[in-house]
């Protein structure tokens, strides 16, 4: 099997795996990053979400030998104590039942914000019509996002 | 832990003195004397009476609270500690809240269902935290020679303000272990109350939010090995041949097992078995009925005339007022199966050795999942473990725990720590759906528009009962028969969140919105006509609480202005489920001829609310699973197999189709009742009522989306 030699959340990582694994399963069985969840395998859920280079990505359906020399963010790296200005909405508009989502959710929202710092509602509902949660806890996440987007 | 230094006669309650210096009241979440939810009572559960719960104060004032029972959403890991924190006079934020794993022979009843957890807990909880407070003052009494009646709790600590003295829980804790549990203590004034009926964030939010490993797939050990499971596609077939060659030929593929009707795919990654997968040639044959969406059509036009129903409810003489009814309304309602799709797919961890059995990840229902182990694989129940993960969703399909047997099996075949994981296609085309069914509603008609008769039939596909014969209007009519008719089918149904009321609800409340137009009747003042009727005038037995429907009915009534907005079509439900009853007012809008729903509008009773946020969340979670899927979702058959696949052909509602949505609580004081689904039954029939008022066309068949109204011109 090749080894990839990848950036993950700002680190060097090696992964010995098939050229067509999915970024998501070498970040979760490889690398022991379990924030970025698998939920469909076919970027129809939006669970499975990171950044690369800063861009969202549905890390199920990118095989690591796409990557190359990209820079990966999962929810993990997105800030050092979880202190990312989403993370904190997150939190003070209490957004998280089951929670299984919700990693994905704030990944997909957190390079939105940094495309659009100061989105409409209707800018945020497009931004985040990839991502599914079960648990419908839609009404909140578009208001986390609009706090966090106040506060970035 | 020393031994117990007292038992009360209570035998819920018995304090222990901590290792560290510190108390330890262990309690019984679950009253053994109160009733518990019929889908509670229907599931197998080991063990016996005994603790399920514990909560320790340290020496250092740390409070831990010990969570028994599976966390899925409900919020039960914060609202639970809320009710014993409120009466102990805890300080919250010195709060710690544990799940528990698995464990019999201390714990009763560790399981998730029913909506049942905060009302059959609340007395215990409340006794437990009062309890651990009445031996901390009296600690500190004694400590102060002075007598108990002059000191009190607050956040925290004891205080005794004539002398200005004031000790921490976490000095008084060791003391108050060696005080005697007393027989009595007297809970709180609801309007002293501090922590219950307020906002409290989720206990796990900052986990949540930074991704730490708390779900059943996070799980990983060293050394495990990966499997995914090839079960049949089709109901009703079973396994002829097996070719695995090309499969086994695969990377890191370290077996192929055959066992049941599963072929598993065992091997060193996640990614690995899932390749190796699609290489397995299976042939299957038949075993049962081949059955399509079209057959189950005909099933329930056929038993709908022909079938030999079981009478669930009658009252007067129905033919008679039929025959001499001014008006006749007759309605069909059908609903299809739908899968559960909770976002963590079904997966668990099992590791079979000779001296035991390990078990981990996510299940709504652990001891029944261990019990089944143990007859299985013929292990004595208290040589197997079973370690609670949270769980990613489970909206009634981890009551089941095939996947947990599953795993469970392979490990003993392969000698081996093993993860079985599903994939999204193996979730929706692996059964305990929602069952289809359809209803045949009947109503009779006075000439003064009063109700006389109504009947129900309902067909349904492994649905069990699919009647709630006793819910209103029955009890407000005077001849009524309720009788269904079950059609048995190799595809396999199971509770789907609110079972069975998640689609009658919808079904009944849009019909006695057709029956109300047929009666020249205001849909709302018709249902509280008919409540009128049922208090002075009842028929049969009456199982719901008529005030509390009526408050319910009349608050949602204020709140949207019912009838009083021009340009906004307004439909109404109300539904008693769970112990709770939910009123709700959808608003519908017309763009370029098109209904669009903007607003729902939803008043709730279930009695005190615990978690002011946690509560708003239920609702309106339940709310929009009930549009969402009463919109959009559906599963149909295909020779056996369903249809569609993964989310990309079965829908769930996304963040652009959700209506505006209000949530208002009545106050009442009342101990709390269920809300975990009770939000969701009424939706449908609030929808269908007000595209109707819109558009003039009744709904009557889910989902929605598929009626012409909603086509593109």
């Amino acid at each position: 099997m090749p080894v990839y030699k990848l950036q993950i959340n700002g680190k060097p990582q090696t992964a010995d795996v098939d050229a067509d694994t999915p970024l998501l399963w070498v970040l979760r069985d490889h690398m022991g990053l379990v924030g970025a969840k698998f939920g469909c395998g076919i970027a129809q859920c939006g669970a499975c979400t990171v950044h690369m280079n800063g861009t969202a990505v549905r890390s199920c359906s990118l095989p690591v030998s796409a990557i190359k020399t990209a820079a990966i963010t999962t929810i993990e790296g997105l800030s050092v104590n979880g202190n990312h200005p989403l993370q904190l909405a997150w939190i003070e508009v209490d957004v998280p039942q089951c929670g299984y989502c919700q990693a994905g959710q704030i990944m997909t929202a957190a390079a939105f914000l940094k495309r659009k710092p100061h989105p409409t509602d209707t800018e945020i509902e497009d931004a985040m019509q990839g991502n599914i949660c079960r648990c419908c806890a839609y009404h909140r996440i578009k208001e986390a996002v609009k706090l966090a987007s106040t506060k970035i | 832990m020393q031994k117990s230094s007292s038992t009360t006669r209570r035998d819920f309650l018995k304090v222990t003195t901590l290792a560290g210096g510190g108390l330890l009241l262990g309690f019984s979440w679950f009253s053994a004397a109160s009733e518990t939810p019929a889908l509670i009572n229907k599931i197998p559960f080991a063990g016996s009476l005994g603790f399920n719960s514990y909560l320790s104060i340290a020496a250092d004032g740390t409070i831990t609270i010990l969570s028994p029972n599976p966390e899925l959403g409900q919020n039960i890991m914060t609202s639970f500690p809320m009710i014993v924190a409120e009466e102990l006079d805890a300080d919250w934020t010195k709060i710690k809240v544990l799940q528990a794993p698995l464990d019999t022979k201390n714990f009763d009843r560790q399981l998730t269902g029913g909506s049942g957890a905060i009302p059959h807990s609340w007395k215990k909880l409340r006794t437990a935290g009062a309890t651990a407070r009445y031996m901390l003052i009296q600690a500190a009494a004694l400590q102060w020679a002075v007598p108990i009646e002059e000191c009190t709790a607050s956040n925290g600590f004891v205080i005794h303000s004539k002398s200005g003295k004031k000790l921490g829980f976490g000095e008084l804790a060791e003391q108050a272990s060696k005080l005697s549990v007393p027989k009595e203590v007297k809970l709180k004034d609801r309007k002293d109350f501090k922590i219950i009926g307020t906002a409290v964030n989720n206990v796990a939010n900052k986990d949540i939010v930074t991704g730490k490993p708390l779900f059943g797939l996070d799980f990983y050990r060293e050394g495990m090995l990966f499997a995914v499971i090839q079960r049949p596609q089709a109901f009703g077939t079973k396994i002829k041949s097996v070719d695995s060659v090309a499969a086994k030929a695969i990377a890191g593929i370290v077996d192929v097992v055959v066992f049941k009707n599963n072929v598993a795919v065992v091997g060193k990654s996640t990614w690995q078995v899932n390749k190796a997968r699609k290489l397995l040639k299976i042939e299957y044959e038949y075993e049962g009925a081949i059955e399509s969406t079209a057959d189950h059509n005909k099933i329930f036009a056929d038993l709908l005339v022909s079938g030999t129903p079981e009478v669930r409810r009658k009252n007067g003489d129905v033919e008679t007022a039929f025959k001499t009814a001014a008006k006749i309304i007759k309605s069909e309602y059908q609903c299809p199966f739908l899968s559960h799709a909770p976002l963590e797919p079904m997966n668990f961890f099992a590791h079979v050795r000779p001296d035991g059995v390990e078990l981990v990840g996510p299940t709504q229902t652990p001891a029944s999942a261990r019990a089944a182990t143990a007859k299985l694989l013929g292990i004595p129940e208290d040589k197997i473990t079973v370690e609670i993960t949270r769980l990613g969703g489970g909206f009634g399909r981890r009551l089941k725990f095939d996947y947990v047997l599953e795993a469970a099996e392979l490990s003993s075949v392969i000698k081996a720590p093993v993860k079985v994981i599903w994939t999204r296609e193996d979730d929706i085309a692996g059964g305990s759906y929602r069952p289809a069914v359809r209803y045949r509603f009947e109503a009779a008609l006075d000439t003064a528009g009063n109700l006389v008769g109504y009947k129900c039939r309902g067909v349904g596909i492994n649905s069990g009962n699919p009647m709630r014969e006793d819910n209103f209007p029955s009890g407000a009519v005077e001849h009524l028969l309720i009788d269904s008719v079950e059609h048995k089918s190799p595809i396999t149904t199971g509770a789907w969140r609110a079972p069975i009321t998640n689609f009658l609800g919808f079904a009944e409340q849009a019909f006695i919105d057709e029956v109300a137009e047929a009666a020249g009747k205001d849909p709302l003042q018709f249902r509280l006509a008919l409540l009128a009727k049922a208090r002075t005038a009842p028929v049969g037995a009456i199982k719901y609480d008529i005030g509390r429907m009526e408050t319910v009915i009349k608050t949602v009534a204020e709140k949207s202005a019912w009838g009083k907005k021009p340009g906004v079509f307004q439909g109404f439900s109300v539904y008693f489920s769970h112990q709770s009853y939910v009123a709700q007012v959808c608003e519908v809008i017309l763009q370029a001829g098109k209904p669009v729903v903007k607003k729902i509008i939803s008043v709730a009773d279930c009695g005190q609310v615990i978690n002011l946020s946690g509560s708003r969340q239920q609702v309106m979670g339940g709310i929009t699973d009930g549009f969402g899927h009463a919109m959009y979702s559906k599963l149909t058959f295909t020779n056996g197999a369903t249809d569609q696949k993964n989310f990309s052909t079965y829908r769930l509602i996304r963040m652009k189709e959700i209506p505006a949505i209000e949530v208002h609580f009545i106050d009442n004081g009342i101990d709390p009742t269920g809300l975990g689904e009770p939000a969701l039954p009424p939706t449908g029939g609030a929808v269908a009522n007000a595209i109707f008022k819109a558009t003039g066309k009744r709904l009557r068949n889910q989902p929605f989306i598929d009626d012409a109204i909603f086509k593109k011109a």
